[in-house]
């Protein structure tokens, strides 16, 4: 059979959300985020709530994020992020609103209003991609990187002693009152993308119980800055990010997840 | 029992050639010959192996690009 008799649009079973903009992603070849920039818009098509949907866009490769994201964003200073999103939820908490955040941007320079957000339980989605490096700079360290994790500014790796331990904010606020569900996923196999899906298409429906902050780790390559292939750097992902960012549900309508 | 034929449509300017969807692809489907490059100078994928494609949609869902659609039609 040819191909040609298969390419009918009554056959289509997976096409580009329209809910992403024609605009070619400003991301590296295989960067994890393009992948969560789609399956966030798809599941906004999915639950109809596209038109009802306010995204904080932060600092990092992912500031660019209203580009190809077809909703209505704004783009909040480096870290700030959950403070613009407390204040559009608060003026309109009828609207499903998140947040769009790297490691540099929500564990560094944005720790405070990241914790203090997810304390009062402001009723929001928090993305959060952990790529245990600053990308858009050129791959400094992070409060993330790993233990002996090699970056441009750790060049003989990650010294803990000096530089100190890294930190799992995923697992850090899921300790807070103020979060409802708190997970940690990836994106690099297909069985992974759909299963992120699911956790992302959770962290939007639970914004109409009204019981507080959801919060999606998304374990991330950032093969640029780690100086791999996309190839390479998701199994480098597997083998060193996940034994220190264990994957799975941390903590499921607001009760702790006891493994 | 039924079996289930595919095909992908690859948008090649908007592929960057990362090869994540061929070392997805359970059947061997996608190969990139480095030799063709779009407009962007990234070598693009295409259906090596077209009579494997089971349309499993599982090279599409980890493309971080977007860049593949996916048919299928049961035989
Ligand atoms: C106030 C301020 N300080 C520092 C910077 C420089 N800066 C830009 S992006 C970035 C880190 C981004 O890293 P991350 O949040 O992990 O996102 P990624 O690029 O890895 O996706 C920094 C420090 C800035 N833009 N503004
Ligand atoms: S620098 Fe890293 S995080 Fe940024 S787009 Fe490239 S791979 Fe992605
Ligand atoms: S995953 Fe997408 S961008 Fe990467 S090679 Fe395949 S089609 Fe191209
Ligand atoms: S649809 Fe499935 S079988 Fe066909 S090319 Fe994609 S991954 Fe391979």
């Amino acid at each position: 059979m040819d191909v040609k008799d298969i390419i009918k649009p009554e056959n289509l079973v997976y096409e580009r959300t329209k809910n992403l903009t024609d605009k070619a992603l400003s991301y590296c070849p295989g960067c994890g985020h393009g992948v969560v920039h789609r399956l966030t818009m798809e599941v906004l098509e999915e639950l109809q709530i596209t038109q009802d949907t306010i995204g904080v866009a932060s600092v990092g490769c992912s500031v660019l994020a209203y580009e190809f994201m077809n909703i209505d964003m704004t783009q909040a200073p480096h870290g700030r992020a959950t403070a613009a999103a407390t204040g559009i939820k608060r003026c309109w908490p009828d609207k499903y609103v998140f947040t769009y955040q790297g490691d540099g941007d929500l564990a560094a320079i944005g720790t405070a209003e990241t914790i203090h957000s997810c304390n009062r339980g402001e009723n929001f989605t928090v993305i959060f991609i952990n790529n245990g490096i600053y990308g858009m700079t050129g791959g400094q360290m992070a409060p993330t990187t790993l233990p002996g994790m090699k970056s441009s500014t750790t060049p003989y790796g990650r010294e803990v002693e000096l530089m100190g331990n890294p930190i799992k904010m995923t697992e850090l606020v899921a300790q807070l009152p103020g979060t409802y569900y708190v997970t940690r996923q990836s994106v690099h196999t297909p069985a992974n993308v759909r299963k992120a899906k699911k956790a992302i298409r959770i962290a939007f429906e639970n914004q109409k119980l009204n019981k507080g902050l959801s919060f999606v780790e998304i374990v991330s390559n950032c093969n640029s800055g780690w100086k791999m292939t996309p190839v390479d750097s998701n199994i480098w992902m597997e083998e060193n990010m996940f034994p220190f960012y264990p994957l799975g549900d941390i903590k499921v309508n607001g009760e702790l997840v006891t493994k | 029992m039924a079996k289930m034929k595919g095909a992908v449509v690859v948008d090649v300017e908007r592929c960057k050639g990362c090869e994540l969807c061929i070392v997805n692809c359970p059947q061997g489907v996608l190969a990139n010959l480095k030799s063709q490059v779009n407009a962007k100078g990234y070598p693009y994928v295409y259906m090596k192996n077209p009579d494997d494609c089971t349309g499993c949609t599982n090279c599409a869902v980890v493309c971080p690009d977007g860049v593949l659609t996916v048919y299928r039609i049961k035989v």
